[in-house]
């Protein structure tokens, strides 16, 4: 227990009871209006995080549908219909419903708490984001119930999360699928931006003193080029649907191949937001393991200018990527070429972040804490996930593996493998800062056990069956195509997976009320939010720090030592 | 596992184990070189001598074409790059954590020494991964020159592949052949280069043509033609499936590419440039055929059935299957499509033409002999 | 733990300001909308497959841009004048500023009459009219906006709720109104004079 600070669950002490987020309204109805009118980041950022864990929930079970569908050839669990609509809403609404909100919830909560300022620069702007990316994704969930009625997929969106052109134009897509899809996500992208600008806004302008770029921790630098990517590709993504809706509504000619347009135009203008839009889910798990992997490895970030520069770089290079999603359409050799170039050039500052998260291992005292452990997984996942991006981005071998259950494995591992389990990483670290308790470790290493299995029995067999030639989008093949084994492999994995992420969210409830109390600072951190009560205050911090280093509160508890001195 | 080939009397698909096949395919080239002596001086239309060997297990790292051998090469290089990045890294992350895990007790007191960085090791650590990247880039840009640009013999066959909602429209521009769903494409050597062009384009919305053991895929975009070679060095039936979604049977758009010995493929080619003999004892068959309106949607060479919206039935019973793929052309798959197509293939755009019994009876009668 | 040992101190610290910056990513996101539009309008230019075609229906938009480009000029006549804190002249050179953006709103109305109802040209006649309709009619959509914010300040201000402290709101909108003309040059540019002759 050094310098007095408890480091583990078992030593903390029993101060008075921490009221949860929420507690000091007591009726159910002063909760949820409290919930209803709050523009307090910490709140906002709980229900961000709420709305993820929820569609994840929904959309994790549309998996759970689609892999036992997959379980045996000429399988006849639901029609080729519902299949459709099953993988274009898990898809649209992991990445949009659960993905987004998470990393806006935890850049909600956690942002102005590092950078010492009492709230984002425009609260009420920060709850309308927040209830038009919900009532974006109601929208979109409507389209079950709406249109052709309660009977399944009825109008749910059913051509894949990237809608391609021709297939979304009236002639092939009848009835309101296509039409769900591109409103419900203008909605859900007008809240993203305007998310997006906050944030930024609140980095920039609200920093306490002594706070300058330099000395900002490295979860808000990934904020803050994720918000840039939000604020300047997420518009792409609007403006074709803004075309689709047009063409769907006043018969405009923007893909209609009929009249000269051209469906290719459609992918370039949804690449230049998709490929970002990977780079925004990424980059704040790049930033959560960078806050983790050095607290737990008791040394600071290795290298933390590389990292920032890492980081820019991969903001701006991720804008000039975007055909490699494109490789087997038909384009130039000197595109192919330049857009194979470009994506290998985006491995390198990738490739040497895990350089730098080593480099803070070595030679350190290596806690395994739960928050750790998650830590540790996403290193080697996200490792074989930029190792199968880098084969992905060999063209040749893309017109092999593209449009397969490779290309499925490659972006679960990054997602699921990298995303959530930093996701997961964070929730570990920081429930404890957002009501005052720890999280069961029991419960908690049950989660991390069960899921890395439940994972990788999941995705690693897709690689195989990608290799074997089974494309993606089918909802049944063949007997003897060679691909039954590995999709049983698979859904056995998924059905696992699923226990897990039930045993973490009956994790998150259960601790609110009788996990260990935390205190302040738990994990003997370094950043500005354990130099605050857990959980907060309304106001943050009694008095506005002022900071002389990248790490102020290690400069509190070592006087006699302070990072200003080396830095 | 069937051997010889009987049209019409196939029972599903057939199961088989890598090594199975690959003695059979042995036997089987052996007898179709003296099958094939003998049917030239017979001249007979029904085959025995076809490789029949069904390729249903297309694994992309055992290529059996020359694109698909090029891109074989490339993606070993690159597996093997990967694959030392990743035990050299994945070794390190593991020898980290064991080596520097906290030992509790006295020594968890101080905490190790706090190093910020290094410019020199982050220095060295940036040049392997640029060195590698600069190495792969060159050889991708080769790789890409060498499939897109091909110096494809002058007489290389082409053929024509429209991607239809959910069936492929075959044709053979220099033999004036059409077909349906069904390619075949002459075997080529390696000291006598014999490729096919495929040019690929759709008639409604984006596909994608894929057959591993042949070539990477390409896409097939409306308003947008593409091209791709093959030139396939063994025998045999290579499956493959459309590779972008295109709707509700994206999954039964399934593709056969049968490759033939020269001599064989010429006789198909004549075969299918043949139109069909007329047979009085399906003439009832024929009739209902067009009183029906089939003809509004199929093309059937020698009739008054002319329709382009479906695929063309000239030589429907000498296909090995029907729906693109999704069932064996024979009697009682047959019989459940004209009785209801949406049984086989739910969401096909072939609508209930709500035949009686006796309708089905005759126009599968006449189907079955439009070899 | 306390805070007392993280007090502020007495040094000052300067903040870039927050309306700024958020407005700067505001034009940012918008130019972002507004390039894509561009780009499908170039991408489509000769394109069409059937007419009218750009050369055949359109004219330079002299009067358009001479009250847009107009007003950009107005409203920073009308920012000195409320610098100088001459309210009058600032009331006078703002209500043309919004006088003359409502006349290019106008005047945006007679040409899209003459296009529809005389030369027959839709948004979903042809690949120009889908492209030419969209870009345009989304930068109109911007000047409405602006038209409604410039309406906004100048009713504050005439009913005295406008302080000196909202001189980084009026600011704000000015820049906004800047952006908006500076859209509007690029669709000349791209419209009238590049496109102008397909």
């Amino acid at each position: 227990m050094p310098n007095g600070i408890p480091i583990t669950a078992k030593e903390i002490g029993t101060e008075a009871n921490p009221a949860r987020p929420g507690q000091e309204h007591g009726t159910l109805t002063g909760w949820i209006q409290d919930l209803v009118f709050t523009v307090d980041h910490k709140k906002l950022g709980l229900m961000y995080l709420g709305m993820g864990w929820l569609f994840f929930v929904v959309a994790g079970t549309m998996a759970a549908i689609i892999r036992t569908q997959l379980f045996v050839p000429n399988n006849h669990l639901v029609s080729p219909q519902a299949f459709n609509s099953l993988f274009t809403m898990h898809g649209t609404s992991m990445i949009f419903f659960v993905a987004m909100p998470m990393i806006f919830g935890l850049a909600n909560y956690m942002v102005p708490l590092q950078i010492g300022a009492r709230d984002m620069a425009f609260p009420r702007l920060n709850a309308f984001s927040f209830w038009l990316t919900f009532f974006g994704a109601c929208l979109m969930f409507f389209s079950y119930v709406g249109a052709p009625g309660l009977y399944g997929a009825g109008a749910a969106p059913d051509v894949a999360w990237f809608a391609l052109a021709p297939l979304t134009s009236r002639a092939f897509s009848i009835g309101t699928s296509v039409d769900y899809w591109s409103l419900g996500l203008l909605v859900t992208g007008v809240g993203s931006v305007t998310g997006g600008i906050n944030i930024m806004v609140t980095i920039f302008c609200y920093r306490c003193k002594g706070m300058t770029l330099y000395r900002m921790p490295l979860f808000v630098w990934l904020s803050l080029v994720t918000m840039f990517l939000v604020v300047t590709f997420l518009p792409p993504l609007s403006a074709a649907q803004i075309m689709l809706v047009l063409e769907r509504f006043f018969g405009a000619k923007f893909f209609e191949t009929q009249a000269g347009g051209s469906a290719i135009l459609w992918q370039h203008f949804f690449w230049i937001f998709g490929h970002p839009e990977v780079y925004i889910l990424v980059l704040p798990a790049f930033g959560v393991i960078s806050e983790v992997v050095p607290v737990f490895s008791r040394k600071p970030i290795f290298g933390y200018p590389m990292m920032v520069a890492a980081s820019v770089m991969i903001g701006f290079v991720s804008a000039g990527v975007w055909a490699h999603h494109m490789f087997t359409i038909g384009m130039s050799s000197y595109s192919i070429t330049f857009f194979a170039f470009a994506t290998m050039v985006i491995a390198v500052p990738t490739g040497i972040k895990i350089f730098n998260w080593l480099g803070t291992m070595y030679g350190g005292k290596i806690r395994l804490e739960l928050p750790m452990l998650w830590a540790i997984a996403f290193l080697f996942q996200f490792l074989i996930a930029g190792l199968t991006g880098i084969m992905l981005g060999v063209a040749p071998f893309d017109w092999q593996l593209n449009d397969s259950y490779f290309v499925i494995a490659h972006f679960h591992y990054v997602i699921v493998g990298g995303i959530i389990f930093a996701v997961f990483a964070a929730s570990y670290y920081w429930y404890p800062k957002a009501f005052g308790r720890m999280l069961n470790k029991k419960l908690g290493i049950w989660h991390f056990w069960l899921f890395t299995i439940g994972f990788h029995l999941t995705f690693d067999p897709q690689h195989i069956a990608g290799i074997l030639g089974m494309p993606r989008r089918i909802y049944t093949y063949q007997a003897g195509r060679g691909w039954e084994i590995w999709n049983q492999i698979s859904t056995i994995g998924a059905f696992i997976q699923g226990i897990a992420a039930l045993i973490f969210v009956i994790n998150l409830i259960v601790s609110a009320r009788k996990g260990a109390i935390a205190g302040d600072d738990p994990w003997d951190a370094w950043t500005l939010e354990w130099a605050t009560s857990s959980p907060p205050p309304d106001y943050n911090f009694e008095q506005l720090p002022e900071v002389k280093s990248r790490r102020p509160v290690w400069d509190l508890k070592h006087p006699e030592d302070p990072d200003w001195k080396f830095e | 596992m069937e051997m010889n080939w009987n049209r019409g009397s196939r029972h599903g698909h057939e199961r088989q184990t890598p090594v199975r096949f690959r003695r059979f395919s042995l036997i089987q080239r052996n007898r179709s070189i003296l099958g094939v002596a003998a049917l030239t001086l017979q001249n007979l239309a029904n085959a025995s001598a076809q490789d029949s060997t069904i390729r249903a297990v297309q694994n992309i790292f055992d290529p059996l074409s020359a694109p698909a051998e090029i891109l074989y090469r490339i993606s070993l290089l690159v597996l093997a790059t990967c694959a030392i990045i990743f035990l050299v890294v994945a070794g390190l992350l593991t020898y980290a954590i064991i080596r520097y895990r906290r030992k509790g007790g006295a020594d968890d007191l101080e905490e190790p020494p706090q190093v910020y960085g290094s410019a020199a090791i982050e220095l060295a650590w940036t040049v392997p991964p640029i060195l590698i990247v600069v190495v792969l880039v060159l050889v991708t840009a080769r790789t890409i020159g060498e499939i897109q640009k091909p110096k494809l013999p002058n007489d290389a066959e082409q053929v024509r592949i429209i991607g239809h909602r959910f069936w492929w429209e075959v044709r053979y521009p220099k033999y004036d052949v059409v077909t349906a769903d069904e390619i075949h494409v002459p075997l080529s050597d390696r000291s006598k280069r014999i490729a096919t062009e495929f040019v690929l384009e759709s008639a409604d919305v984006i596909h994608g043509f894929w057959v591993p053991q042949l070539n990477g895929k390409t896409m097939l975009v409306p308003n947008h033609t593409n091209t791709m070679w093959v030139e396939p060095y063994k025998t045999g039936i290579y499956l493959g499936n459309c590779t972008v979604l295109c709707g509700a049977q994206h999954a039964n758009m399934l593709i056969r590419v049968v490759v033939d010995t020269p001599e064989r493929y010429q006789q198909w080619l004549n075969e299918q440039k043949a139109t069909p003999a007329d047979d009085q004892s399906v003439e009832e068959g024929k009739r209902q055929f067009i009183a029906n309106s089939c003809g509004a949607c199929h093309d059937i060479g020698g009739t008054n059935a002319k329709g382009v919206f479906g695929p063309d039935l000239t030589h429907f019973a000498s296909r090995q299957t029907l729906g693109s793929g999704v069932a064996a052309n024979n009697e009682e798959n047959l019989r459940s499509w004209l009785q209801d197509p949406q049984v086989l293939k739910p969401g096909c755009l072939m609508p209930n033409m709500k035949l009686g019994d006796k309708q089905v009876q005759s126009i599968l009668a006449y189907l079955r002999t439009l070899k | 733990m306390s805070t007392e040992y993280l007090a502020a101190a007495e040094t000052e610290w300067k903040l870039p300001s927050p309306r700024k910056v958020a407005l700067i990513l505001v034009i940012l996101t918008e130019s972002a909308l507004f390039t894509i539009f561009v780009v499908a309008y170039l991408f489509y230019l000769g394109k069409s497959l059937n007419p009218p075609y750009p050369h055949e229906v359109l004219e330079f938009p002299w009067l358009g841009s001479f009250l847009l480009f107009g007003s950009s000029a107005t409203i920073v006549l009308a920012e000195k004048n409320l610098k100088k804190g001459a309210v009058v002249g600032f009331h006078v050179w703002w209500a043309i500023t919004a006088a003359m953006g409502f006349g290019f709103l106008i005047y945006t109305g007679f040409e899209w009459h003459k296009l529809i109802y005389e030369d027959g040209l839709t948004l979903g006649t042809n690949l120009f009219g889908s492209t030419y309709y969209s870009l345009v009619g989304l930068h109109a959509s911007h000047v409405l906006v602006g038209f409604i914010l410039l309406s906004m300040i100048l009713i504050f201000s005439l009913t005295g709720k406008l302080q000196h402290r909202h001189h980084e709101h009026v600011e704000m909108v000015s820049w906004y109104w800047h952006f908006v003309d500076g859209v509007w040059a690029v669709v000349v540019l791209v419209v009238y004079i590049i496109g102008g002759n397909s």
